[in-house]
C-alpha cells in the first residue's frame, strides 16, 4: 500500500504528538490558543496532555492529536545525493584500498576574506554538527592554510604537498568576491596542471550555488550546512572509488 | 582500613603528581625564556591602554607592532614604550600609541639611568591595572556575601550562544532566573585565531559573540542586576583561549569575570596554534587568572569527543595532572581548578555508565579540593531528543554521586538546534530532579572495594603512570606532535601564532610578569 497517514497504535488512527511553546503566560486562555494552533495544523481532535509555565511571559505545551492526511509515497520526491554517505571508518578504507597512501587535502580561505569559520568547521578536527572534521580522518593529510591566502600562495602550496584535492571556503559576498575569487583560482590550477593531474577542485560558502560548479570551474560546489562526512565522502566518490571488479 | 572511596594507593597517586611536575618543568622553563605579542599587548592593556584605531585594529595592536618594527620583541614593550613617555614623546599611552600608529614617534631600548626610569614608570602603570584587577576580586568577594553564594554544588553552568550581547543578555537573566549558578557566554568561532581582540559591543556574531572588554562588561552589569534579584551571586563565563588569551585574561580581570575557560593544551590541539605559542601565552593568562581570583575551566572534555571515551580515559586524567601542575606553578589555588572532564561513552557499550562512575569518581579523588567541571553527552547526541534525554539524566547522576564542582546542563537538542527556551527548561527540569531526588547520596555511594568501578578506576591512574612516564622521556613537546592528546599531532616548529614569539632578551623587562610573580 502506498497510501500511508500516522500510527498511533491502531492502523489508520492518524495520532502524531507535538511539542511547542507559546510567548503567553500560562493560562486557560494559553491552552485554548494551544488547542487552535493545533487544529489549523491539522490535528483534529487535539488533547493538550500537558502545559508548563516557563517563566512569567512562556508557556510549554506537548499536545496529542489525530491529522486526516494521506501520503502517497509513490509520489515522494526526493534529491538523492549522487554518491554515497561514508562514516570515517569507511572513508579510511576507501583510500586505503583506492590509493594505498593518504589522501593529501589543502585548503583555505582565499582573497582578503578571513572567515575561517567555514574551512575550520570542515576541515579542523573540531569539526561541525557533532561531526569531526576531515584532520580526524586517519587516511587524509589536512593542510590548512587558514585565512587570506593568495592564489599563488594555494597553488604553490597545493603543488608543494601534492594535493588530490584543494577545499577553498568563501563566507565574504561584497561585490561577487567570491565568485570572482573563485573563478581566479580555477583558472590558476588550470594553468598550473596538466588537466589530467589537476587536484580536484571543491569551493563552498554560504551563498553559493550548488549548480554553478561548471560555470566557477571546479568540481563541486558545497553550500550552507554542509559536513565534513558530506566532503570527506565526495573525496572518496571521485579519488579512490571502490574497485569496480571487487 | 580503606583510602578515600576508591582506595588508591597513595605511593601511585603522588608518582603520578611528580611525573607531571617533571612533564611539565620543561615547558614552563620554555615559557619564561620567551614572550609573545600577546603576553607584551596584555601588559599595555594592563596600563590602561583601550580602544582601536578607524579601522577596528586595537591601539594595544598599532602600538606594539611599532615598537617591534623600531627594536624587535625581545625586549618587551615596557622599556621602549615607557622610555618614550619619560622622554615626554606624547602626554599618556592612547596619544603614543596613536602618535606611533602615525610613524611620529621612533622607539629605542633605553639603557643605564634611562632605562632604569623607564622601569619605574612602567611598574607604576602597569602596577595601577593590577590594583583594578585586585579591587575586582575583593569587589566579587563582597557582592558574594552580600548577595549570597550559589544554593548547592554542583552549580549549574548554562550557555547563552545567540551571537548577539543584546539577545545573549535577557536570555542570560532569565536562565539565571531559572536557576543557573553560572553563566558563559558562547564565542565567535573565528576569534581563536584572531590576533587582535576585537572591540565594542558585538551584534552579529558567528556562532556567538566576541570576547570584548564591552560585551564582558555588558553582561556583568546584567548579571550583578539578577543577582541582586535573586539574591544569589550569579557568575559569568568566558574563553581565555586562541592567540589572544594573554589579553583576554586581563580583559576578564579588569571587568570582573568570574570563570575562564583556559585549558593548557586546547589551542595546540584543537585550534592548530603554535605550541611554544600556546605555553607561554597560557602561563601569563593563568597568572592574571591566579590574581584576580578567576576559576579556570580545562578543556579535556574535548579529548573525548575526537578520542574514543573507554580508550583515552587516561589520557583525560594525564591532562587533568599537567593541567593542575601548570595551574598551581602560575599561582592558582585548588577551588579555582575547574578541571574538565566528560560523560561521552558510547551509551551502547555494556556498563557504560559503570565507566563513567569510574573515570569521574577518580577525578573526583584525585583531585579532592578542585570545583571539577563535569561535562555532558554530545558525541552519542543523535538527535533522538527522548533518548537524549534520558543520558542526560544518568549524567546528572554521576554528577550527583560523584560530587562534582560545576556541571555544564546536557540539552537533549544537542546537534540539533541551538537551545531553544524549552529545551533549557526541561534540561533544567531533569538537573533538578536528579539533584533533589539523590540528595546527598554520594555519602551513601561506596564502591565495593575491587568491585568493577575501583578496579576499572585503578587501571586508569595505572595507564595515566605509565603514560606520564612516556611523556617525561620523550619531552610534552614531543608528545603532543606524536599525537598523543585527542589523536592530534602538532609539532613545536609549525602551527598559527609562531611569528608572534620571542626568545627574551638580557634586556628584557616586563613589570605584568614581575608583579604577578610577586606574592599579592
Amino acid at each position: 500500500m502506498t497510501i500511508v497517514r500516522p500510527y498511533g497504535d491502531t492502523t489508520g488512527d492518524g495520532m502524531v504528538q507535538l511539542s511547542f511553546t507559546l510567548p503567553v503566560a500560562h493560562s486557560k486562555v494559553a491552552e485554548g490558543a494551544a488547542v487552535q494552533l493545533a487544529n489549523k495544523m491539522g490535528m483534529d481532535p487535539a488533547l493538550v496532555v500537558h502545559s508548563k509555565a516557563m517563566g512569567p511571559d512562556f508557556t510549554f505545551f506537548v499536545v496529542y492529536g489525530r491529522v486526516n492526511h494521506l501520503i502517497d509515497t509513490s509520489q515522494v520526491e526526493v534529491v538523492e545525493r549522487d554518491y554515497p554517505l561514508l562514516t570515517p571508518k569507511e572513508v579510511n578504507a576507501a583510500i586505503k584500498r583506492g590509493l594505498r597512501r593518504r589522501l593529501v587535502v589543502v585548503g583555505g580561505c582565499i582573497g582578503t576574506d578571513a572567515h575561517t569559520v567555514g574551512i575550520d568547521a570542515i576541515m579542523n578536527i573540531k569539526g561541525f554538527a557533532g561531526e569531526k572534521g576531515l584532520e580526524y580522518y586517519r587516511e587524509l593529510k589536512v593542510v590548512n592554510l587558514g585565512a587570506q591566502v593568495s592564489v599563488p600562495q594555494l597553488v604553490d602550496r597545493a603543488r608543494a604537498e601534492k594535493a588530490d584535492a584543494v577545499l577553498v571556503s568563501q563566507v565574504v559576498t561584497q561585490r561577487d568576491a567570491h565568485l570572482l575569487n573563485t573563478r581566479e583560482m580555477s583558472a590558476a590550477f588550470r594553468e598550473a596542471y596538466p588537466e589530467d593531474r589537476r587536484p580536484l577542485l571543491i569551493v563552498g560558502g554560504p551563498r553559493f550555488d550548488e549548480t554553478m560548479a561548471g560555470e566557477l570551474g571546479v568540481d563541486r560546489v558545497f553550500t550552507r550546512g554542509t559536513t565534513p562526512g558530506e566532503v570527506a565522502s565526495f573525496l572518496v566518490h571521485r579519488l579512490a572509488p571502490a574497485e569496480v571488479a571487487a | 582500613m580503606a583510602r578515600g572511596k576508591l582506595d588508591l594507593d597513595p605511593v601511585t597517586v603522588r608518582k603520578a603528581r611528580s611525573l607531571a611536575r617533571k612533564a611539565g618543568k620543561p615547558i614552563v622553563d620554555l615559557a619564561r625564556q620567551h614572550t609573545t605579542v600577546s603576553v607584551e599587548r596584555a601588559t599595555l592593556r594592563m596600563a590602561g591602554l583601550e580602544g582601536a584605531d578607524g579601522d577596528g585594529i586595537p591601539w594595544a595592536n598599532r602600538l606594539l607592532d611599532v615598537v617591534r618594527a623600531d627594536v624587535g620583541l625581545e625586549h618587551g614593550i615596557a622599556l621602549p614604550v615607557w622610555d618614550a613617555l619619560v622622554r615626554h614623546e606624547a602626554e599618556d599611552l592612547a596619544t603614543l600609541a596613536q602618535k606611533a600608529g602615525a610613524g611620529s614617534v621612533t622607539f629605542r631600548l633605553p639603557e643605564g639611568r634611562d632605562a632604569m626610569r623607564a622601569r619605574a614608570a612602567a611598574r607604576k602603570q602597569v602596577g595601577a591595572g593590577i590594583k583594578r584587577i585586585d579591587s575586582r576580586r575583593r569587589e566579587r568577594e563582597r557582592l558574594i556575601r552580600k548577595h549570597g553564594d550559589a544554593p548547592r554544588t554542583p552549580w549549574i553552568y548554562l550557555i547563552v550562544a545567540t551571537g548577539d550581547i543584546m539577545e545573549d543578555i535577557p536570555q542570560a537573566q532569565q536562565a539565571a532566573r531559572e536557576g543557573a549558578d553560572v553563566i558563559a557566554v558562547i564565542r565567535s568561532t573565528g576569534q581563536s585565531l584572531l590576533d587582535y581582540v576585537p572591540e565594542g559591543a558585538t551584534r552579529e556574531g558567528f556562532a556567538g559573540t566576541y570576547a570584548t572588554q564591552e560585551n564582558f562588561r555588558l553582561m556583568r552589569a546584567a548579571l550583578d542586576e539578577s543577582s541582586a534579584e535573586l539574591g544569589r551571586y550569579v557568575r559569568l563565563t568566558n574563553y581565555a583561549s586562541g592567540l589572544c588569551m594573554p589579553e583576554i585574561a586581563t580583559l576578564a580581570g579588569l571587568e570582573r569575570l568570574d570563570m575562564m575557560l583556559n585549558d593548557s593544551m586546547y589551542g595546540i590541539l584543537f585550534r592548530d596554534i603554535n605550541p611554544v605559542r600556546t605555553f607561554v601565552d597560557q602561563r601569563f593568562s593563568r597568572q592574571v587568572h591566579a590574581r584576580a581570583g578567576i576559576i579556570i575551566n580545562t578543556g579535556e572534555d574535548n579529548y573525548l569527543t575526537t578520542a574514543d571515551a573507554v580508550e583515552a580515559a587516561h589520557t583525560v586524567t594525564t591532562s587533568q595532572l599537567l593541567n593542575e601542575y601548570f595551574a598551581k606553578e602560575a599561582g592558582l589555588e585548588d577551588w579555582q581548578l575547574g578541571l574538565g572532564h566528560a560523560f561521552e561513552i558510547d551509551p551502547d557499550l555494556p556498563n557504560s555508565f559503570r565507566l563513567e562512575l569510574a573515570h569521574a569518581l577518580l577525578a573526583r579523588e584525585l583531585f579532592p579540593n578542585a570545583p571539577l567541571k563535569w561535562m555532558p553527552p554530545t558525541r552519542h547526541m543523535t538527535g533522538d531528543v527522548f533518548r537524549g534525554n534520558l543520558l542526560d539524566g544518568f549524567f546528572n547522576l554521576v554528577g550527583s554521586l560523584t560530587g562534582q564542582g560545576i556541571l555544564l546542563v546536557g540539552m537533549m537538542t544537542e546537534a540539533v538546534v541551538t537551545p531553544w527556551l524549552s529545551d533549557r527548561d526541561i534540561a533544567l527540569q531533569n538537573v533538578r530532579y536528579v539533584l533533589d531526588a539523590t540528595g546527598d547520596l554520594h555519602e551513601d555511594f561506596r564502591p565495593a572495594p575491587d568491585g568493577f568501578i575501583a578496579t576499572r578506576a585503578k587501571q586508569v591512574l595505572a595507564e595515566t603512570v605509565d603514560l606520564l612516564d612516556a611523556i617525561v622521556d620523550d619531552g610534552l613537546l614531543n608528545a603532543i606532535a606524536d599525537g598523543t592528546f585527542g589523536l592530534m599531532r602538532r609539532p613545536a616548529d609549525a602551527g598559527r601564532g609562531l611569528d608572534g614569539v620571542a626568545r627574551k632578551s638580557s634586556a628584557y623587562y616586563n613589570p605584568a610578569s614581575e608583579l604577578l610573580e610577586e606574592a599579592p
